[in-house]
């Protein structure tokens, strides 16, 4: 076979141009693929980092129907204190799980004492929420970032509504909400920073102590609207996903009926379609790439076999076997295809590196300067790769098979 | 049993709705280490004879035995592997693969069509090389010979694979008469050095006279044969 492959490669040499020509068109299509992979999958992370770190963590615990009706944030679809106390429980017996945040969800009036208009707000446990959100800190772009996000007293508010609002860092203002039985209650809180809004469920909201919450709405007991959940592994969503609804799939009402469910970022973020879009565009991105090789390897190989065909009648003369003819070209569709794999992956790799040492930054929404940190991996690389030399293979098959089957008399007159 | 053996051998192609007689039941034998031409004016039928004692052909009727095989049971597959085991070619343009060295050339049935063991295979090569005075040429490639070089290098291929019979189609054709008698002689000696016997047709009536064995062809028919048949 060694031998096969050393003439298969002392052919395509002979037509250097064109072998050149069809290489160079295989490394484009590696590198354009490779790489838009690499930027998108970027992207992607990127965008999904900003949702699942500063907003819903990678996973939500709600009590059944909350989701539904979020919009309206129904504070009699809370968690009361002994469900929250088995969603803790299933949470902490989970080891794929890295920490979790209780939030107690509210609506409510904001007013800077001559205007007013409504705020979503979330009552956070500060160090719990921190560090289920890493990212949340890096949001607030006025105001001290440092410390607990927010201490007792104090309120996080949108970059919006700050706007809007004129208020500043160090402001008081007033919050009211009403509660549960209709009853209504005020609160004055101080300004803490201004947080940068991003596009999505929560990213408009504000933030309070929990425990400022629960007064402000005269809760007897520590409900909970939903839990943030933070895994160790990302890439593990789904069967952490499974793992909880199952776990807490015996948390039930009154009626037996499931109280409690579990949503994944993807979810209950509108991006999931996003990207889903991006990677139906990858699908179709390689598709392209299919054909570009698929057309360029036969193009070149039913060139080689008709430039060749009284060379192929020689050595069907001489008693070459059909099938060793055959592998003969299927070695020159393979070569092809895997030195176009080699100098294009090279390529694509330097090229990624590239990207990341010149360190390009780019808008998304309100999102400023975000970096792109294009990445490959390993298994993309080799999906591409093998996807590649089976298609340079498969694009060689009809021109070897009609190699292989020619009649050595015929082949042997061809001029 | 003579090496070749034609009894009533017809060959006949269609050409549209009309069948065009190419060789019409001519009876021969030839023997084994014998050296021998079949001659005639084109399209006498001497390339359908040659192809078909090459088994690259079928015969439309009678028998054709090829070192005792009757050629027509075989099909495309068992006729490759027998022109591989037994059958050496050398063609009217050399028909070397250009991409090879000389030498590899040589090397190429052995390893395509033999799967010769790499040591085995140089020795044979070496061999060959030597024996058809082109040692000092083994690197080169085809375009980088003359056309009685390539001839040569054509002929130590056809007889790599220890063929009993060489079958050559106007061999000299492409050749100057000096060239040409160069490239007789050396069959001649392969013949007497390897023991194989040489086919090959020409319509030049010197090269012709080279032959020990020679059938006339004319329209399809053996007019004539001349010279004694050498019984191995």
């Amino acid at each position: 076979m060694l031998n096969v492959i050393k003439i298969a490669g002392r052919n395509l040499a002979r037509y250097h141009r064109r072998t050149l020509l069809t290489s160079i068109l295989i490394v484009i299509g590696m590198v354009g693929v490779l790489l838009f992979i690499a930027v998108t999958g970027s992207f992607k992370t990127m965008m999904i980092g900003q949702f699942t770190d500063s907003v819903l963590g990678h996973l939500e615990v709600h009590r059944k129907g909350y989701v539904a009706s979020i919009d309206n944030l129904p504070l009699n679809l809370n968690m009361g204190a002994g469900a929250a106390a088995r969603v803790r429980e299933a949470l902490d017996g989970t080891s794929e799980v890295a920490t979790w945040s209780p939030r107690l969800k509210l609506g409510a009036m904001f007013s800077n004492f001559t205007e007013t208009t409504s705020i979503r707000l979330n009552g956070i446990d500060p160090a719990k929420e921190a560090a289920t959100l890493p990212l949340l800190a890096g949001r607030i772009v006025e105001g001290a970032t440092g410390g607990p996000l927010v201490d007792r007293g104090q309120i996080l508010i949108p970059q919006l509504l700050a706007r809007g609002m004129k208020v500043k860092v160090g402001d008081t203002v007033v919050l009211v909400a009403t509660n549960r039985d209709g009853s209504v209650n005020g609160k004055t809180f101080v300004v803490k920073g201004v947080l940068e809004s991003i596009t999505g469920p929560g990213g408009r909201d504000g933030y309070v102590h929990y425990d400022d919450a629960r007064e402000l709405l005269r809760l007897p007991e520590a409900e909970v609207s939903e839990f943030a959940v933070r895994l160790k592994n990302p890439d593990q969503l789904a069967r952490v996903d499974g793992l909880l609804k199952e776990r807490l799939a015996s948390v039930t009402g009154p009626q037996g009926a499931p109280l409690l469910e579990v949503h994944t970022w993807a979810d209950l973020s509108p991006f999931a379609n996003l990207a889903r879009m991006i990677d139906l565009m990858t699908v179709f991105i390689k598709v392209v790439l299919v054909a570009i090789v698929l057309i360029s390897v036969m193009n070149v190989m039913v060139m080689a076999v008709y430039e060749r065909i009284r060379e192929i009648g020689t050595i069907a003369a001489i008693g070459t076997p059909p099938r060793r003819i055959l592998a003969l070209f299927l070695a020159e569709g393979l070569l092809l295809g895997v030195a176009g794999t080699i100098v294009g992956t090279l390529l694509s790799l330097a090229a990624i590196y590239a990207l990341n040492l010149m360190h390009l930054t780019f808008s998304f929404g309100q999102q400023q300067d975000l970096l792109l940190a294009p990445v490959i991996g390993s298994g993309d690389v080799a999906a591409i790769a093998a996807v590649v030399i089976v298609v340079s293979v498969l694009a060689s098959l009809q021109p070897a098979w009609k190699a292989s089957r020619m009649d050595p008399i015929v082949a042997l007159r061809h001029v | 049993m003579s090496l070749v053996e034609a009894t009533g051998l017809a060959k006949s192609y269609r050409v549209g709705s009309v069948e065009v007689p190419a060789i019409k039941g001519v009876d021969f034998a030839i023997e084994a280490g014998s050296f021998v031409s079949f001659v005639g004016p084109s399209g006498s039928g001497k390339s359908t004879l040659l192809n078909m004692i090459g088994c690259l052909d079928h015969p439309s009727s009678g028998t054709l035995k090829v070192l005792g095989t009757d050629i027509a049971s075989l099909d495309r597959r068992g006729a490759a592997r027998f022109r591989g085991e037994h059958i050496g070619f050398v063609f009217q343009d050399f028909n070397l693969i250009p991409v090879l060295t000389a030498y590899e050339n040589i090397e190429y049935p052995l390893i395509m069509v033999q799967g010769w063991a790499p040591d085995k295979r140089r020795q044979r090569v070496l061999q060959l090389l030597d024996a058809v005075g082109m040692a000092d040429q083994a690197g080169k490639r085809p375009d980088q010979l003359s056309g009685g070089q390539k001839q040569r290098i054509a002929v130590a291929r056809a007889l790599a694979t220890n063929a009993q019979l060489v079958l050559a189609d106007e061999p000299t054709a492409n050749l100057d008469h000096e060239t040409a008698y160069r490239i007789i002689d050396l069959m001649k000696k392969m013949r007497d050095g390897f023991g194989t016997s040489f086919v090959f047709s020409t319509h030049d009536p010197k090269i012709m006279a080279e032959a020990e064995v020679t059938f006339v062809l004319e329209d399809g028919r053996i007019r004539e044969q001349a010279g004694e048949v050498a019984h191995a």
